[in-house]
């Protein structure tokens, strides 16, 4: 068997997805279109690459020394990777089967059912829940926000370790009872390692406009530390372990 | 025992000139966090404050000043100070700090084309010595016996930076012995070296030997004599902390002021040091605030050492370097570490009076290193960008546990091995010459063998390979021949006396050949294997530039199909110098290593059919071309770490940039993962690493103010310099290079 995945790009230095330094894997499609990704070039389903699992397993082992070393493995985000569940799931199979620390970036907006047993070959769930508040995740993403909430629970449930990542974009996610009420949320759950909150950049942009699509956050600024401060606080006084860059 | 040697372990050393194992019998490994360093002392701050009004006053002029009279020995200056009352450990090369001297033995011409360029001249009589040939130079003889054909490649720049004009330098005197021995000692030793040799048959080797035996007596005179104007005396060891570290920075400081070697380096001092702040801390006679004002004075002496030098070789070696390089850290052959509290200390300088290129400082990595330790240098490394590690596991299977590194990548064993400096061949050029039948392409001059031009449209893999291969042959032995005129000439007129009075009677020496231009020869290849290469010629038929089509696999992205290209070369090209008949019996060794000279061999050389166009850079050392490596990193690093260094035993450069929050988030991430990365590359086989992580915009920042950056450190190729003091073109190249910026 040899399952195809469709690939965006590699990066063979990954440090900011995971532990460690991780081969990332950037898989091409994506369901959600957020006013502020930073890559805008992994949406289109019709594009990209097609490699197989054992081509891809092969790349990855030539890194294992980097991974040993530094507690690292293999990251698995896109577009949204999840959108390929049999190609997750034999990746991750066979990671597991060379001790490879295994990890899936995901916004959740997925059907539960299809990817059960991707998270069995899981070590950790990057969950990116862009808002906690239902109008505002579907003005930003264009999706609802109800699949994420249900995998986050059932995430708790299965007890799988999980590092919720949530931008914080000024005049959108930056709203204090918004904030809080994820913050809640997330002290409810039990398998919670750690919140990144990432503050918003315009690294993409420049994508943006190759791409000929509209960006909506040209006025945008980066949020300021005092925002970024108010945020950490609201995490931390629930108790949520909380970094932010 | 001698009294001097009171509380220390006995060993073999004791019957024999033998440091390392002084080192393995007495010296305290150390496993602990850096909580113990102390901070600069007010003196310290106070002295490295008028240390950089002096520096600030030289980038101003250029020089400081110079002496255009009394040629440099060991002895020929009087002594001289920064600021006496509070300088803990003395000495400088003239009797005014930063004031250059004159080293004339190496070539007339470049002492007097340096002091033109500052607007100085050189003294009448002084210069009627050399005018008037009562004393002979190292390049007059050089250039009395090199060959037309040896001329033409020189000019042509096939092989060029060779050290036919100046002083060789990437010789360690071990410069211990004077602490641990005391000057009487070695020469006591030394003596019985050459009477070792009265039975012998007088052969020309026999007889060059007990001549440079009896120079290296003269100069271990001239050395107690130079410690004399300092009011000291150096015959017998140093009894205590401070003058362990005064005797071995005087065996240093006159090798400095006898020689303008290209690379001056220290070697391994500080773990050696250790031993006496150890043995005196026991006798609660310092303080660690006391250990560390000692090793902070030391390293500013060493950061004040300067040599003469013209523009064109600051084009070359950019920043003046003099590469007092000093290893760091690494495993002893039983297991045991030999990271000290002075490894640590010595890094704390970086802190204590702020980043500088020299001394520089080098840590020999391995896996086994403490823990602490690895967390250490790695924040240092982060935060100063001053730091190049080399792969201890990788070394020590050659060199033992007692070697250094001569300039930047070059092991050697310490006082028992030298080298003979090389410079390097300009391997992209010579493929240039296989393509054009031995023309060069810049000024169509037959250059290399007269051989059939290639006269197809397009390239063809194998057509150009087996030309290539010819070439190679050809220049191997040019190459050799002409080190081999080089080192007989420097021997003879410029011997390092006092360096050599610091290593035993019989050592290892090594031929030391380079390259440059792997990663654009690899490229071209593969270009030409992998995709279509059509040839551009000129009216003369030279073929001149290149058009490919289509995409080839470029070397950096650890793609085998292309690493494999570069691996192949490194090794039929050292297959070819192994043949050769070398001076002295050298071992021919081969480095991958351009320093900063990468700049100046892109612009002698002509398009090359990887697309890269004619004037343009190479990649530094062994690094892929700017921009081809696409696969982040560690790919690229992969990549480089496939050079087998069996055959490129001088080593394998590979220069590193990346910005901090590609590093990880937190400071934490960041020095565990570029612990795992240097784990990872040396595990891997990867040789030597420089690693610089801040942005592009501060370089680009420091560009237009030079003013707010004056000990902004960069590491380029196997050292590192003052970004401000490099040239533009040099600022443009390490701007331009792979920043490794996705995360």
């Amino acid at each position: 068997m040899n399952i195809k995945g469709n690939i965006h790009s590699i990066e063979t230095c990954g440090t900011v997805d995971g532990p460690g330094i991780r081969f990332v894997i950037f898989t091409q499609g994506c369901p959600l279109r957020c006013q502020y990704c930073h890559n805008p070039d992994t949406w289109k389903t019709n594009e990209g690459n097609r490699i197989t699992v054992d081509e891809l397993i092969a790349k990855i082992k030539k890194y294992k020394s980097y991974m040993k070393f530094s507690a690292g493995g293999v990251t698995l985000t896109g577009g949204e990777p999840l959108l390929q569940p049999e190609f997750a799931k034999e990746l991750f199979k066979k990671c597991k089967e060379e001790n490879i620390h295994t990890t899936i970036d995901t916004s959740g907006f997925i059907s539960l059912e299809k990817i059960t047993d991707v998270l069995e070959y899981t070590d950790l769930v990057l969950l990116d829940i862009k808002s906690f508040n239902p109008t505002l995740y579907k003005d930003l993403t264009g999706v609802s926000n109800n699949p994420t909430i249900k995998l986050a629970k059932y995430l708790s449930d299965i007890n799988k370790l999980t590092w919720i990542r949530h931008v914080i974009v000024p005049n959108l996610t930056d709203k204090e009872e918004d904030l809080i009420a994820l913050a809640e949320f997330l002290s409810s759950l039990n398998n919670i390692e750690k919140v990144e909150l990432l503050p918003f950049h315009k690294m993409g942009e420049y994508k943006w406009e190759e791409l000929g699509y509209k960006y909506k956050l040209k006025n945008t600024s980066t949020p300021s530390e005092e925002t970024m401060e108010m945020a950490v606080k609201i995490f931390k006084e629930r108790n949520v372990n909380v970094i932010y860059e | 025992m001698n009294k001097e040697w009171k509380d220390f372990n006995e060993g073999k050393w004791l019957k024999e000139i033998n440091v390392r194992n002084f080192i393995q019998k007495n010296y305290t490994l150390y496993k602990g966090d850096d909580s113990f360093l102390e901070d600069a002392t007010e003196n310290t701050t106070k002295l490295w404050n008028k240390v950089l009004d002096y520096m600030k006053e030289e980038r101003k002029k250029g020089i400081l000043d110079v002496d255009t009279k009394v040629i440099s020995t060991i002895t020929s200056h009087d002594s001289g100070y920064i600021d006496k009352n509070l300088e803990k450990i003395v000495g400088i090369q003239t009797e005014k700090p930063l004031k250059r001297s004159i080293m004339p033995f190496g070539g007339i011409r470049v002492v007097k084309g340096s002091l033109e360029a500052y607007d100085y001249e050189l003294d009448e009589e002084t210069s009627a010595i050399f005018d008037n040939k009562y004393r002979k130079t190292h390049n007059d003889g050089v250039f009395d016996v090199y060959t037309d054909e040896i001329r033409k490649a020189r000019r042509s720049g096939i092989i060029t930076g060779l050290p036919d004009a100046y002083g060789r330098g990437r010789i360690i005197g071990d410069y211990r012995r004077v602490a641990l021995y005391g000057v009487d000692k070695l020469i006591k030793d030394k003596k019985e070296e050459k009477k070792q040799l009265d039975d012998n048959i007088m052969s020309s080797d026999i007889i060059r030997l007990r001549e440079e035996i009896a120079e290296q007596i003269y100069a271990l005179e001239e050395l107690k004599e130079m410690a004399a104007k300092y009011n000291f005396d150096i015959s017998k060891p140093a009894k205590n902390s401070i003058e362990a570290v005064q005797w071995t920075y005087f065996g240093y400081l006159a090798a400095v002021k006898e020689q303008n070697g290209a690379a001056m380096s220290l070697g391994r001092v500080s773990t050696f040091l250790d031993i006496y702040f150890e043995r005196d801390l026991a006798k609660g006679i310092i303080t660690e605030k006391d250990i560390q004002e000692i090793i902070d004075h030391f390293v500013m002496k060493l950061r004040m050492v300067r040599f003469l030098r013209t523009p064109s070789y600051d084009e070359l070696f950019s920043g003046d370097p003099t590469w007092v390089t000093e290893v760091i850290g690494g495993m002893g052959i039983d297991g045991r570490t030999l990271v000290t509290k002075s490894s640590f200390r010595i890094l704390h300088t970086l802190y204590n009076i702020g980043p500088a290129p020299e001394p520089n400082l080098t840590v020999l990595w391995s896996e086994r290193l403490p823990e602490n330790f690895k967390k250490f240098v790695t924040k240092v490394s982060i935060d100063t960008s001053a730091i190049q590690y080399e792969n201890d596991d990788l070394m020590r299977e050659y060199y033992g546990d007692d070697y250094g590194i001569a300039c930047c990548v070059s092991a050697m064993k310490i006082g028992k091995q030298m080298q003979f400096f090389g410079a390097r061949a300009n391997l992209a050029k010579a493929l240039l010459y296989a393509i054009n039948g031995g023309k060069d392409e810049k000024s169509g001059v037959q250059v290399g063998p007269n051989f059939e031009p290639i006269t197809s449209e397009y390239l063809n893999y194998d057509e150009v390979s087996e030309k290539f291969n010819l070439v190679m042959d050809w220049l191997a032995q040019l190459y050799i021949n002409t080190l081999n005129i080089i080192h007989y000439m420097h021997d003879k007129y410029a011997y390092e006396r006092v360096q050599m009075a610091l290593h035993d009677k019989d050592i290892v020496r090594t031929m030391a050949a380079g390259i440059a231009g792997l990663s654009v020869v690899a490229d071209s290849l593969s270009a030409i294997k992998h995709s279509k290469v059509k040839v551009i010629r000129n009216k003369e038929g030279l073929a001149v530039n290149y058009e490919v089509e289509g995409k080839y696999p470029a070397f950096g992205n650890n793609e085998d199909s292309v690493d494999e290209i570069a691996t192949s070369i490194v090794k039929n090209f050292m297959n070819k110098l192994r043949k050769q008949e070398t001076y002295r019996n050298s071992i021919p060794t081969l480095s991958i290593l351009t320093i900063t000279s990468n700049v100046v061999y892109g612009k002698k050389t002509g398009s090359t059919p990887d697309g890269r166009k004619a004037g343009e850079p190479f990649a530094p050392g062994a690094n892929p071309m700017h921009g081809r490596d696409s696969n982040g990193a560690i790919a690229s690093m992969a990549s480089v770490a496939k050079i087998p260094y069996e055959h490129s035993e001088d080593g394998i450069s590979y220069t590193f940039s990346i910005v901090p929050k590609a590093l990880g988030k937190t400071e934490d991430d960041r020095i565990n993962n570029l612990a795992g990365l240097l784990d990872g590359y040396f595990h891997d086989e990867g040789h030597h690493i420089n690693v610089n992580v801040f942005d592009r915009d501060t370089l680009l920042d420091a560009m237009d103010h030079p003013e707010k950056y004056p000990q902004l450190t960069i590491r380029v190729s196997g050292y590192a310099v003052n970004f401000i003091k490099l040239t533009k073109e040099q600022q443009m190249d390490v701007i331009n290079r792979t920043f490794h910026n996705r995360a």
